[in-house]
């Protein structure tokens, strides 16, 4: 379970987030959406602690994320941004092996190496574990990042935008990865979408933000509203119940 | 999963047969060092083997070659951890203004007191004086600019370089203003020379430069993951402005060493380091550091050797490498085509 007790974020006079409280239950999959600015990345990254709240308390499975040592979260709580640059060389294999890195201390044991390759065999890297994420396209290596974050087997996992760059295909097949993470293996995912149908179709819980303020939560139907996704987004959105599920077309 | 277990022996396999070529490049350039060391230390004696004096020459070359080994790995260990705190490849420690605060120092001893003080005050104890200097002023800019609550990693730089123009500016003003022969005396001590070297500093030098190295050898994994940068390697549970902050304080022991055995050197650490990621064949700290070092040793072994028995210019080694240096840094730029 993850909590937000009053966590703001200010740059100088320029308050960018808060002060949100809220309450995000274990299990399941958590969106965050909302339009651009709204401090959805901020907050991820609050949670995650990589970026220092202004002021508030954050909680991930009872720690306190501010007070709990950092190699001792880095079992609890993964994060994974946006964008990842490094200056080492590596191949798929020793990047998701980093992924052990909090259990292992760098030497990676038996059971390290059980979970390097179901990692890498849940995002259907099999085939490109030798090469160089530089050999890689982007959405290759989007999904040799995530599957780092798996390796690292966290009870809760916060991915920023992990649909990014990614094709159809592979975006759905990483949602469904993710949704299968959640139900199989109890993980509680948090994530950054953009595209508000993708949240709709996968996720249990949706908190839309605006203007650095949780302006709705709920499951995918109560948020599913035209009036609320007009409210929240601030441009004409159609809500149409197609099948399953709703979806919102707001492309004209 | 069969063809999952497979796939793992496949990889097994392969990163078996990793480590003999690793090996082997590492086998190739001991016996370069051993062989270059060597040869310094015997070569052109006029003396027989069987004779005492022949060993005392050789006594008198050992200070030679432990300050070219001592400088080798100062250089190339604190420019790779130099790197991997930054998570940038094209920085160099001096960048922080270490050399400039060396050139400032020795200018200001000349500029008081004179040319003769220069000679007058050799000894361990401006050694030591000019090495916690130099490692004070590192730790106040970096606790300073760094760990603090607000601090960056690019304000740090970005006032190092300004903090180390503003000395080289200094160390100018009181040139100009020096006497030609001050400024002759002074001007030997700014380049660096593996005879500068004062062999009562070397044994101190070699115990702190042993402890750092050990203390770098026990975090060798942590450094891999920070060589990931700030976001991932935090995510991995690295304290990572704690980590960054005692790397770059050894990294101002390791400078400050090297700085004060034997003058300033630019560009030597960085085209160790770079040859190092492109040859070692791996990019574990495990591998590269040591790879560095041997680089580092074999090139000051083997062009010191060079240039006193080839060309007869010992003391230009540093001239020396410095110029190819700077040429390779530009090279590496322009290839590179970005920072």
């Amino acid at each position: 379970m993850i909590t937000l007790t009053d966590v703001t974020k200010s740059y100088g006079a320029q308050r960018v987030l808060g002060p949100v409280t809220l309450e995000i239950p274990a299990g399941g999959v958590t969106a965050l959406v909302g339009p651009n600015g709204a401090g959805k990345s901020t907050m991820l990254t609050i949670i995650g602690r990589l970026t220092e709240p202004t002021a508030g308390r954050v909680t991930v499975g009872g720690r306190d994320v501010a007070k709990t040592p950092s190699r001792e979260l880095a079992r609890i709580v993964s994060i994974l941004r946006q964008e990842n640059h490094f200056v080492t060389r590596l191949t798929v294999r020793e990047l998701v092996g980093f992924g052990r890195f909090p259990h292992s201390g760098g030497r990676l044991s038996d059971d390290d190496r059980r979970h390097v390759d179901e990692a890498i065999a849940f995002l259907g890297l099999d085939a490109l574990q030798g090469r160089y994420l530089d050999q890689l396209s982007g959405g290759q290596r989007q999904r040799a990042y995530v599957a780092m974050v798996l390796a690292q087997d966290t009870d809760c996992i916060l991915l920023d935008e992990p649909l990014n760059n990614l094709d159809m295909r592979h975006a759905v097949g990483m949602m469904k990865q993710l949704r299968r993470a959640a139900d199989e293996l109890g993980k509680t995912i948090v994530i950054v979408v953009h595209d508000i149908n993708f949240a709709a179709a996968y996720a249990d819980r949706i908190v839309a933000l605006t203007d650095g303020l949780v302006a709705e939560q709920g499951s995918p139907a109560e948020i599913m509203r035209s009036d609320v996704l007009e409210g929240v987004f601030g441009t004409p959105i159609d809500v149409r119940v197609d099948g399953a599920y709703p979806l919102a077309v707001y492309f004209r | 999963m069969p063809e999952l277990t497979a796939r793992a022996e496949v990889t097994a396999s392969a990163s078996r047969r990793r480590p003999p070529r690793v090996w082997a490049r590492f086998a190739v350039l001991g016996l370069l060092v051993v062989g270059a060391a060597v040869a310094l230390l015997v070569y052109d004696i006029p003396m027989d083997p069987s004779r005492r004096g022949f060993w005392l020459a050789v006594n008198l070359r050992v200070v030679t070659v432990a300050t070219i080994a001592v400088v080798a790995l100062c250089q190339a260990v604190a420019t790779v951890l130099f790197h991997t705190a930054t998570s940038n490849r094209i920085l160099t420690p001096s960048i922080m203004g270490f050399d400039a605060l060396y050139v400032v120092m020795q200018t200001a001893l000349v500029f008081f007191f004179g040319g003769a003080a220069l000679a007058a005050t050799d000894g361990l104890i401006k050694v030591a004086v000019q090495s916690l200097l130099m490692v004070g002023f590192a730790t106040v800019l970096y606790g300073w600019l760094f760990a603090g609550r607000r601090g960056s990693l690019h304000i740090m730089l970005l006032i190092g370089i300004v903090l180390g123009v503003g000395f080289g500016s200094l160390s100018t003003v009181m040139q100009r203003l020096l006497t030609p022969s001050d400024f002759d005396l002074l001007s030997a001590r700014l380049f660096g020379n593996m005879s500068n070297s004062n062999p009562e500093y070397l044994p101190w030098a070699a115990l702190i430069v042993a402890v750092v190295l050990l203390a770098v050898w026990r975090s060798r994994h942590r450094l891999d993951v920070l060589a990931l940068g700030r976001e991932t390697a935090t995510n991995l549970g690295v304290a990572y402005k704690r980590e960054v902050t005692v790397l770059l304080i050894l990294i101002a022991v390791l400078i400050s060493i090297s700085t004060t055995m034997v003058g300033p050197m630019t560009f030597f650490g960085f085209i160790v380091a770079t040859l190092a990621y492109q040859l070692a064949g791996a990019s574990t700290h495990r591998v590269v550091l040591p790879f560095a070092v041997l680089l580092a040793m074999t090139t000051l072994l083997v062009g010191y050797f060079v240039l006193k028995h080839v060309f007869y210019a010992a003391g230009m080694l540093t001239v020396i490498i410095e110029f190819a240096g700077g040429l390779f840094f530009i090279i590496h730029l322009l290839r590179k085509g970005a920072l």
